[in-house]
């Protein structure tokens, strides 16, 4: 952490969220990753139990139910942190959403959901689209309903079965981004196996957030 | 730092506990029972609050409140489908539900704020010092207005509420400093009007809130309600009687529904017994356990979705649910019981009185807050996403629901017209994808500097604080100005209408201390005038007659400050009489005495 200034005593700070002499919590910098925040490098694989030990830990020492007898200040600074650190750890919970911010952090938004099918599902697409319209548009009980029904089943299992295996590659580029990260080199051809990495999992974040909206349609449709 | 006190504030009754050297306690009034009626009557010597208002409901049901939990935080039109089942007469000012008592009329916060105080008043009595600082639990899925308008009837009622917690929650704090259960836990909750379901997981004495739901207007009050349709319905078929024309009879039905239903959950069958208005007599009625299951199957199925729906959210399966806990008055209904154990596949916990496990569970959250508990923390959850509407009225969610609390999110945003100087943010909270389906919270207006369109960036933050109420700040990125913001809540007092009742609400209790002061004081001096003027007509002859004038004179004395209004004054009255007449009851005592004893023999005696 940066050293800086206790808001309080004004002496230099070398702690993490507490100043050494006068005991103050001490405001999260609003510059502050949530890696650096829970106290993790910058990797796509994280334990989840360490996540969670950490989470409880910080969450003990910056919870608002523990300033209450505090100044006003410092139950501010401790509802800021706590919302913060809510948010870092709802952020690195769960790996998609995790590596969404990572994305981020390294090249920029990438939030931007695709609104037309990727190119290796596009007819597929389409195709189930047209079906779900008809069993829509298809009376209740008939038996174009239930032939409709089956075929969509399979379709959802087929588009669930895409988005695992979109799922496990995203798995293999976290691993490889973690090695790249931990070899820590500044060669130009670690710069371009950066970039590919990067760009591969922006691609399959977005088509995989698209099947899941797109499964997810077809089961609140069907039920 | 100053007692804090735990106080769950019911649909039906209310209790308030506190932490006894490590041990939650609830705390009995004077007559000995826990559970303080949430009942508010208007008689014409005042407002009285708890079981003696109870017995209003069937003398004097217009100027009774019962339930005023179900109109926190709503307007009429929210209520407007119940409003028949209520024989008091509700109108509405700002937005904002008012009773109409006598001549006056009272808000939601208002009437909560009477309960309030009695619970406050028990504590004071019992602990024999100041409270003014509270934890008041909620319904989990109680929206923003509805723990708003709580926050408020605490204030009215002089409490600083210090936290507004959940019900299951505060349950589930209870059991876990009870048993140190580990592992996923969820709490059924099921009370007189609101219906919570809450998933945790337990470890190290962190009580992590993974999902909740609910329904804010299911509880024990529908099941009576459609106990009570069946007996109106029948009354009419065998003696062509309409009770809704008697709004007493009304209240009879109401309160013998619901005693019906509790000796439901003790025995297979019972007698449902109505006084009939118009000397008509009296009707009874057998009502067996499975009638009742088969008329309230449909709520009780009613609060499976909500589980399956916080299961789903929390990405669990019943299997994976360790405990499950059950709590609320409701939930004492076997049929309850069995669609909960049949969900969850076994037998659930309700070890700890349902009526009571809420409250104990507020005494130790109360606790953790004044420093007493250190190693338990809650970490709960806001039960309905928040958003702003957007474009074409619909909802753009900023917090999704059962995102750990204190949350905040940040949003831009802009102008598209030169100049402007304003944009308008609408807050809303709920699921649905148009702005007009989910609750709207507040409106408020962004102040803009002129600039060409696009220009400006005004940062809004929402937090939502540890209480789950909705905090708005605003920033001026280009200037990093930052500006207040008066949020006018859509369905909630205004700060000042608040402050309004809390100066009303000191006043009136200076007046009903003072007042009661003096009515006990008559009513005590009354007393003592009957028996001293019994005991000169009995004994006058026994004692010397300079005696006997004195005690007249302290008679006269005192049946002239009686007459004043000072209670001091009469107690000190009282004082001297008692002094005056003491010879003559001493002398009395001795004489019935001596004639007790005579013809009878030592060992009768002995």
């Amino acid at each position: 952490m940066a050293r800086s200034m206790c808001w309080h005593c004004q002496s230099e700070i070398s702690g993490e969220y507490f100043c050494d002499r006068c005991v103050k919590v001490q405001p999260v910098s609003k510059e502050l990753d949530y890696f650096t925040c829970m106290g993790f490098p910058r990797r796509l694989m994280i334990d989840q139990h360490q996540l969670e030990t950490k989470f409880y830990e910080l969450s003990r020492a910056f919870h608002p139910d523990f300033y209450q007898n505090k100044s006003a200040a410092e139950q501010t600074i401790s509802l800021g942190n706590s919302a913060m650190l809510n948010t870092a750890y709802r952020t690195l919970r769960d790996p998609i959403e995790r590596a969404e911010y990572l994305l981020d952090l390294e090249a920029g938004s990438v939030k931007q959901i695709r609104n037309s099918p990727p190119a290796d599902l596009f007819e597929e697409i389409l195709e189930l689209q047209d079906t779900l319209n008809e069993y829509r548009a298809a009376e209740r009980t008939s038996g174009t309903e239930s032939t409709l029904r089956t075929k969509l089943q399979s379709e959802r299992s087929t588009l669930e079965r895409r988005q695992h295996d979109m799922e496990a590659a995203l798995q293999q580029l976290f691993v490889q981004w973690d090695a790249l990260q931990d070899r820590e080199e500044a060669t130009d051809q670690a710069r371009a196996e950066r970039n590919r990495i990067l760009k591969q999992m922006r691609e399959s974040l977005s088509n995989r957030t698209y099947v899941k909206n797109i499964v997810n349609d077809l089961i609140s449709t069907i039920g | 730092m100053a007692r804090i006190v735990g106080i769950d504030l019911g649909t039906t009754n209310s209790l308030v506990a506190y932490m006894d050297m490590g041990t939650p306690r609830v705390i009995a009034g004077r007559n000995e029972r826990n559970m303080v009626p949430s009942v508010v009557a208007m008689t014409d010597n005042g407002l009285i609050v708890g079981d003696p208002a109870k017995e209003h409901l069937t003398r004097n049901p217009a100027r009774t409140v019962y339930s005023v939990k179900r109109f926190m935080g709503k307007s009429l039109e929210d209520v407007q489908g119940e409003l028949t089942y209520f024989p008091y007469t509700l109108t509405e000012q700002g937005g904002v539900i008012r009773f109409k008592l006598g001549e006056k009329t009272y808000s939601p916060p208002q009437i909560s704020a009477m309960i309030l105080k009695e619970l406050k008043l028990r504590a004071e009595t019992h602990l024999g010092e100041s409270i003014t600082k509270a934890v008041i639990t909620v319904p989990a899925y109680f929206n923003d207005s509805q723990r708003q308008a709580t926050k408020d009837a605490g204030m009215i009622a002089g409490l600083e509420v210090l936290r507004i917690i959940n019900e299951p929650t505060a349950a589930s704090l209870a059991y876990g400093l009870q048993e140190k259960t580990q592992g996923t836990i969820a709490v059924y909750d099921l009370g007189g009007g609101t219906f919570d379901f809450s998933i945790l997981k337990l470890k190290n004495g962190i009580f992590e809130v993974l999902a909740t739901n609910g329904d804010t207007h299911l509880g024990g009050d529908d099941f009576d309600r459609l106990i009570a349709d069946l007996l109106i319905k029948e009354v009419r078929e065998r003696h062509g009687l309409d009770l809704h024309a008697y709004p007493d009879h009304m209240q009879a039905v109401r309160l013998e529904a619901e005693r019906t239903k509790i000796r439901l959950s003790d025995v297979p069958k019972t007698m449902a017994t109505l006084d009939l208005p118009d000397g008509k007599g009296r009707f009874t009625r057998e009502l067996t356990r499975d009638q009742l299951e088969s008329l309230t199957m449909g709520l009780i199925e009613r609060t499976l979705a909500p589980c399956r729906n916080a299961l789903k959210d929390a990405e669990l399966t019943p299997d994976r649910i360790d405990e499950v806990v059950l709590v609320g008055g409701s939930t004492r209904m076997p049929l309850v019981r069995q669609r909960v154990q049949e969900l969850f596949g076994k037998t659930p916990h309700c070890e700890l009185n349902p009526d009571e496990v809420v409250a104990l569970g507020a005494a130790v959250q109360a606790d953790i807050l004044s420093g007493g508990t250190t190693d338990m923390l809650l970490l709960d959850v806001t039960p309905l996403s928040l958003g702003i509407e957007t474009m074409g009225g619909v909802m753009s969610s900023v917090i999704r629901r059962n995102t750990t609390i204190p949350a905040s999110a940040k949003e831009m945003f802009t102008t598209y017209v030169d100049g402007q100087t304003g944009v308008d943010i609408h807050i809303l909270q709920g699921e649905r994808e148009l702005a007009k389906d989910n609750r709207s919270l507040a409106r408020f207006r962004l102040k803009v500097p002129p600039l060409p369109a696009g220009v400006p960036r005004i940062e809004v933050t929402f937090l939502i604080d540890a209480n789950g109420i909705l905090n708005v700040l605003a920033k001026d990125m280009r200037t990093g100005q930052s500006q207040s913001i008066e949020v006018k809540p859509s369905y909630g007092l205004s700060d000042s209408e608040v402050e309004h009742m809390i100066e009303d609400s000191f006043k009136f209790a200076a007046d009903d201390v003072s007042a009661r002061k003096l009515i006990e004081a008559r009513l005590d001096a009354d007393a003592l005038i009957t028996t001293t003027e019994k005991s000169l007509l009995e004994g006058g002859h026994l004692i010397a007659s300079d005696h006997i004038a004195a005690t007249r004179a302290a008679l006269v004395a005192l049946t002239a400050a009686k007459d004043g209004t000072d209670p001091r004054a009469i107690r000190a009255r009282m004082a001297d009489l008692e002094q005056a007449a003491q010879l003559l009851t001493v002398t009395l005592l001795n004489d019935s005495l001596t004639k007790g004893l005579q013809g009878k023999k030592v060992s009768e005696v002995m």
